[in-house]
Formats: C-alpha cells, sequence, structure tokens
C-alpha cells in the first residue's frame, strides 16, 4: 500500500494511482486529483458529475459508468467526454477518490 | 509502506495506450451477434481509443433504419440455447427468444440497438457501411441510421484500418 500527499492531505492509492480509501477524500482534493488527469480547472458541471459519482457510489457500492451516469444523473454521454476527454470513466473515478468503473456499459 | 510526496499521474494515463486504434467488422444481422461489437466499441471509446465500426453483409441490418430496432434472435442451429433442435424452426420461436433476450439485456441496463449506436456516435466512434452490401441489398444512404459517416469500400477500409486492431464478428 503506498501512501501520498494530496493538497497537504495524507491518502492511500493502488498501484494505477487511484484512491482505496473512499472515506480519505474531500471535495477540496477534487482540484489537485483534476490536474492529475490533465483537468486544469474544475468547473461546476465538473462538480456536478463528481457529486453523483460520490453519491452513487454510497448507496449503490460500486461506482457508476458513463451510462449509469447519463441514464440517472442525466449528463450526455457527449458532454461527458467534453469535460473528462478520453479516458472519460477513470478520469471522473480518479477525481472522485473512487475505484475505476467494473461495468461494461 | 512507501509514502511520496507528490501525486504521481495515474497509471492510466500512459501516452503508449493513447495511441490505440480499433477497428471492429459487424457482418451479422441477429440480436445476439449485434451486442459484442457494441460492447467492445463502447469500451475502446472509454478508454480513448479512436474507434471505427464497419457494417458489412447481414450486419448492415444494424444500421438499416429499417431493421436496426428489429434485430432477432433465434434457437435455428444455435446449440447454446440448450434446447431440442426440432423446437427451434416452429413458428413463434424466434418471436420469444427475441423477447426473452430483449428482456436479459435490458435487466443488464444494456440499451437496445438504435440507442446503442448513438451513444457511440456520442462517445466519438466513426461508423461505415460497405459498399459492395449497400449495393446488394439496395440500401440508400438515408435509409441508413444517420450516425454512420459514409459507405465505403474494401479499398478505404484498409487505408482507414492501418495500424489498428481488428475484430471481426
Amino acid at each position: 500500500m503506498t501512501t501520498t500527499t494530496i493538497s497537504g492531505r495524507e491518502v492511500h492509492i493502488d498501484a494505477e494511482g487511484f484512491m482505496t480509501d473512499p472515506a480519505e477524500w474531500a471535495e477540496e482534493l477534487a482540484p489537485a486529483l483534476a490536474k492529475q488527469v490533465g483537468i486544469d480547472e474544475i468547473t461546476p458541471d465538473h462538480l456536478a458529475v463528481i457529486r453523483f459519482l460520490r453519491e452513487d457510489f454510497a448507496t449503490q457500492g460500486e461506482t457508476p459508468t458513463l451510462r449509469r451516469i447519463s441514464t440517472v444523473a442525466g449528463v450526455p454521454t457527449k458532454r461527458l467526454f467534453e469535460l473528462f476527454p478520453k479516458k472519460p470513466g477513470k478520469k471522473m473515478a480518479f477525481v472522485a477518490g473512487l475505484p475505476k468503473p467494473q461495468g461494461c456499459i | 509502506m512507501t509514502t511520496t510526496n507528490t501525486a504521481p499521474r495515474p497509471a492510466f494515463l500512459d501516452e503508449s495506450e493513447t495511441d490505440r486504434k480499433l477497428c471492429i467488422i459487424c457482418s451479422k444481422g441477429t440480436l445476439d451477434m449485434a451486442y459484442p461489437g457494441l460492447v467492445l466499441a463502447n469500451a475502446a471509446l472509454g478508454e480513448g481509443i479512436e474507434t471505427n465500426i464497419f457494417f458489412t453483409f447481414w450486419g448492415l441490418d444494424m444500421i438499416a433504419k429499417k431493421r436496426m430496432a428489429s434485430l432477432k434472435a433465434t434457437p435455428v442451429g444455435n446449440t447454446a440455447m440448450h434446447m431440442p433442435q426440432a423446437i427451434g424452426p416452429i413458428p413463434g420461436m424466434t418471436a420469444m427468444a427475441t423477447r426473452m433476450m430483449k428482456k436479459e439485456i435490458s435487466k443488464l441496463g444494456f440499451p437496445e440497438v438504435p440507442e446503442f449506436l448513438q451513444t457511440l456516435v456520442d462517445s466519438g466512434a466513426h461508423l461505415w457501411a460497405c459498399k459492395m452490401s449497400t449495393d446488394m441489398m439496395k440500401l440508400d444512404p438515408d435509409e441508413l441510421f444517420d450516425g454512420v459517416e459514409g459507405i465505403i469500400g474494401a479499398t478505404e477500409f484498409m487505408e482507414m484500418s492501418e495500424g489498428a486492431q481488428i475484430i471481426f464478428i
């Protein structure tokens, strides 16, 4: 197990860099985590998606997939790819301090 | 336990992965054979992989406006449906198998084929129809799903798929 310091806070991460304890995450960490995946500025739209991920993980016990975010939270797929380009599922999970999504869709 | 002081760049952002390019050839027009290509394309796009899907022969049904919403699954000739082969051709069996499969697919949260294709296009997929097949089946471009970028021949497909990994379904 590796620990790292993000925004002055010590957190545990796995080999891929994902935080391993959702309880160690706080919204103040989001901007620093986002920078690591190439998102220089966190907008309210980014935050809305991140908050949905956190709430959904808390109730479902797994990181929501892109399809779940678009159908349940109502954020269109296109918009998700604009907000978190290239690897949206992994990037948003990373910023939200959650495991990468496992679902096929 | 190791401690680092700077947040490491996550491993999934390795540049080597973002150069990947995938071409999927969809050649089947049954419901059960439509999904593998769609699911793989969706996964590839979510990984930032440039994805082209080429629809040929029966696969054209997946992008023919008239047919794409009513693809069928049939037990005929399919031993994996685990029923005596003589039952398969009985009238109504294909409709029943199709209904059951659609229900199971929807239970898993997967969209139906037209909506799935739209999601892929929204995720950045490029869809292409095969020239020979559209000629043979007398399909006009306006009879194809709007997300299809064009009708191309085998040579163009070869040019387009240079350096790509190819999956034939």
